[in-house]
């Protein structure tokens, strides 16, 4: 009668649990803001999560920063049958700076979001920001094909919905929201198609189970078409050159503090999403014998970093030039994927971190002039750097990031760039790489100059952004400084995950630090 | 490409004819409500791809009896058919309800805002906005907004 | 504005419970048959749509007002989530029915999902009436002779 195993259940600690605790904790946030319905407490909740997830990708990040990794499986139904949730080097990382963000854009959006939002929308906006937390989270933390497209679609009908709160700034958020709607819903289902492809030939929807059975099919049509799907639908969400239509009035319309998360984490959770298809999923040999990644990703990238960079030079609306520059910096990622190898992947993974922190900090100091300017168009920014010094300042240090200035987060992540250029054999790529840099010497320099040689704009309200703003902003420059110095977290992390991104197979059949063990534990 | 080869992959062919017909709704319609529709065709026409590889030749109902005690018996003879697929298009079309029902949302307000729901005029009536924006802001700037 | 046709409105009234009893048997057999939370909670939601159709919206939100609606989705994910706890608790891996009754793991995985489907059913029925409610709340008022 009695089914129980042989062995004795050893009870789950909390320590076990901290992968589905990552997703979990900000996944009952969000009912529970909308149960309760007071929108002061919204607000603290939502911080709340935040905070604790950051302290769970914290404690992941130190499990696994060793190269292990940890497998949970949801319901204890082992993989491949069951859904396994996976954290490696390459999402802990990743994890830690969508909840970091997170936790940074929350207490800036307090003033911000009652400025620019009316106060009966502020309780289901604050349940909208921790879905679209949730579901980044769960994208990045998941091991299983199709759960990464459940979260995907969790975040980003919440992200429509944030986009589209502009509204009572600018009716335009509404189109904006629309056609973002229109572009990622074609994007997650070509991405849903590929995943279809995939699970026809082997039968399995576990990532590390799916790559397992994917070696030596590199000659499947299904297998080929599937990449296609992926590569396709996710560049829609990174937003890779050609299909990046949707992003510039995305950003631009959406409330500041929205821009400022989305900004710094929905791009960078795409882009790892194809990281770990191209390289864990399809083998990194597949990859490169159908030489997709040089001749068809490189030109794209280059494209980006010069054609986005050029029109972000004469742009009149801060906002907007950032967001064209945010399409110039997703080039730099993926030309670090292109040119395959450790080094290129390294620098993909830091500069997505690196480009986090510095959008994150130059996108709070647009709220900031949103808030005492009413807008950030040149004519009306003007001078505000003299009156607002702090908010100047942290412009003109995410602006250096942003050119790669040495001593800033910018330059270590071009300068691993460079360096895989030059591994490649590409010289030229590095001379292109500096002289796109350039390009974002002159945006920036554009700004600067607005913001400190001219006279305060008599409309604007001439004081200082409230340190509710002001502080998690300079927590964003100074951690562009911090990282800019003292890079063993970030080079260290990225190393790490390159690393294991280009074992391929291998690299995520590494022994379990927990849980369950896979099969061919190495 | 013989007959048989044709015949064997209806549903992948059925499948990439309604696949194309969304996506080419989606990409021409003028009309924003159509726009939802052709999107909602396209997604369609996934489930139905994802639904049509679920079936496996001569499988049944994949429910496997039990004993009294709530042992399973399944009988190895018995072919099955794969319920993986459906599930999780089951997932997908509960996505797809929340994508469309959020886009018609938006619709509403779109009309409200700007009193039509056809995408030239909304882009005209944008385009009209960032030339007075220009106007206002770029001048004084010496460039173009 | 005019009311619907009498026999409109007597069928309804007959058809309401029987359409919300047939919610629930789908509802409880959802783990011996096709069916389930989903399917469920739908049908459920029919039953409020169609007596707001036929009888009005104001006439359903008295029923049923449009802020319960919105606690109710909230709910069902909760009760999901918290079955999920509730199991980490236990000492398993969240989600892990057997847990519930340890020593006759099956049995635990049966309650498990019907837990977990209750939190489903409530959610989709709410999210369905939400969707209603906020669309039929939004209409610009068609006189009778607008159509």
């Amino acid at each position: 009668m009695a089914t129980a195993s042989e062995t004795p259940h050893i009870a789950l600690t909390l320590r076990d649990h901290l992968p589905i605790l990552q997703v979990l904790i900000p996944l009952c946030t969000a009912p529970l803001i909308v149960l309760l319905g007071d929108r002061r407490v919204a607000w603290g909740l939502a911080f709340l999560a935040a905070m604790l997830s950051l302290v769970v990708s914290f404690l992941l990040m130190m499990q696994v920063m060793d190269g292990s990794f940890i497998s949970y499986h949801l319901g204890g139904w082992a993989p491949p049958i069951g859904i396994e949730y996976r954290i490696d080097a390459a999402n802990a990382f990743v994890l830690l700076l969508i909840s970091l963000t997170a936790t940074l854009v929350l207490p800036f959006a307090l003033r911000s979001v009652a400025d620019e939002i009316p106060a009966r929308s502020h309780t289901l906006f604050y349940a909208c920001f921790t879905l679209v937390l949730t579901g980044l989270l769960g994208v990045v933390a998941t091991g299983d094909a199709f759960n990464v497209f459940v979260f995907l679609e969790i975040s980003s009908l919440a992200t429509y919905v944030l986009v589209s709160q502009g509204l009572y700034r600018d009716k335009r958020a509404l189109s904006a929201a629309y056609d973002y709607l229109i572009m990622g819903t074609i994007g997650a289902t070509f991405f849903v198609i590929g995943i279809g492809f995939l699970y026809m030939t082997t039968g399995t929807l576990n990532m590390a189970d799916m790559a397992e059975r994917l070696v030596g099919q590199g000659d499947n049509r299904t297998v080929q078409a599937a990449f296609a799907f992926i590569v396709v639908g996710m560049g829609l969400k990174v937003a890779i050159y050609p299909l990046h239509l949707w992003l510039p009035a995305a950003y631009n319309y959406a409330p500041s503090a929205v821009t400022v998360f989305l900004a710094a984490t929905s791009t960078k959770a795409a882009v790892y999403v194809l990281l770990r298809f191209m390289f864990s999923v399809f083998q990194p040999e597949f990859v490169f014998d159908t030489n997709l990644l040089l001749w068809i990703l490189a030109p794209f990238a280059l494209l980006a970093m010069f054609a986005a960079s050029l029109i972000a030079v004469f742009q009149t609306n801060f906002k907007r030039m950032l967001a064209y520059s945010s399409i110039a910096q997703i080039g730099y990622m993926l030309l670090g994927i292109s040119l395959f190898s450790v080094t290129g992947l390294s620098a993909t993974m830091v500069h997505l971190f690196n480009h986090g922190i510095t959008k994150a900090a130059l996108f709070m100091a647009v709220g900031a002039l949103v808030l005492r300017s009413g807008n950030t168009f040149y004519d009306r920014i003007e001078g505000m750097g003299r009156v607002m010094p702090l908010t100047g300042a942290a412009v003109v240090l995410g602006g250096l990031s942003l050119i790669g200035v040495p001593g800033t987060a910018g330059f270590i992540s071009k300068w691993v760039l460079v360096q895989a250029a030059f591994e490649a054999g590409l010289w030229w790529i590095a001379l292109l790489i500096v002289a796109s840099s350039l390009l974002a010497v002159i945006y920036m320099w554009r700004v600067v100059e607005i913001l400190y040689l001219h006279t305060p704009h008599p409309e604007a309200i001439h004081k200082e952004a409230p340190l509710s703003m002001v502080i998690p902003m300079w927590i964003a420059a100074g951690a562009c400084v911090w990282f800019g110095i003292d890079t063993s977290l970030t080079m260290g992390a990225a190393n790490t995950a390159a690393i294991g991104l280009m074992g391929g197979t291998d690299g995520m059949a590494l022994t379990p630090t927990v849980g369950g063990l896979l099969g061919n534990g190495h | 490409m013989t007959l048989e080869f044709f015949i064997g992959h209806i549903n992948y062919w059925l499948f990439i004819v309604l696949m194309m017909t969304g996506f080419y709704i989606v990409v021409s319609a003028g009309n924003l409500v159509k726009k939802v529709v052709g999107l909602n065709i396209f997604q369609v026409a996934v489930f139905m791809l994802y639904i049509s590889i679920g079936k496996v030749t001569g499988g049944t109902a994949p429910i496997f009896p039990t004993d009294r005690m709530g042992k399973i018996k399944a009988d190895p003879e018995i072919v099955y058919s794969n319920p993986l697929p459906h599930v999780l298009i089951l997932t997908a079309i509960v996505v797809g309800i929340a994508t469309t029902s959020l886009a018609l949302a938006l619709i509403v307000r779109i009309r409200e805002a700007y009193n039509t729901i056809e995408e030239d005029d909304i882009l005209e009536i944008d385009a009209r906005t960032a030339r007075a924006e220009n106007i206002i802001h770029g001048e004084a700037m010496g460039g173009r907004a | 504005m005019k009311e619907h046709h009498l026999i409109l409105r007597v069928v309804t009234k007959s058809l309401v419970g029987t359409i919300i009893l047939f919610a629930f048997y789908v509802q409880f057999h959802g783990d011996f048959s096709p069916g389930g939370g989903f399917q469920a909670g739908v049908i459920m939601a029919v039953a409020f749509i169609l007596y707001g159709i036929v009888f009005g919206l104001h006439e359903v939100q008295r029923v049923l007002p449009a802020w319960v609606v919105h606690k109710l989705v909230a709910l069902g994910v909760l009760v999901y989530a918290g079955t999920g706890i509730w199991n980490m608790f236990l000492g398993y891996e969240f989600l892990h029915y057997g847990s519930f009754t340890p020593d006759h793991m099956s049995h635990g995985q049966h309650s498990g999902i019907l837990y977990v489907e209750a939190g489903v059913g409530i959610t989709v029925t709410g999210v369905m009436v939400a969707i209603y409610y906020a669309f039929a709340g939004r209409t610009p008022r068609l006189g009778n002779d607008d159509w």
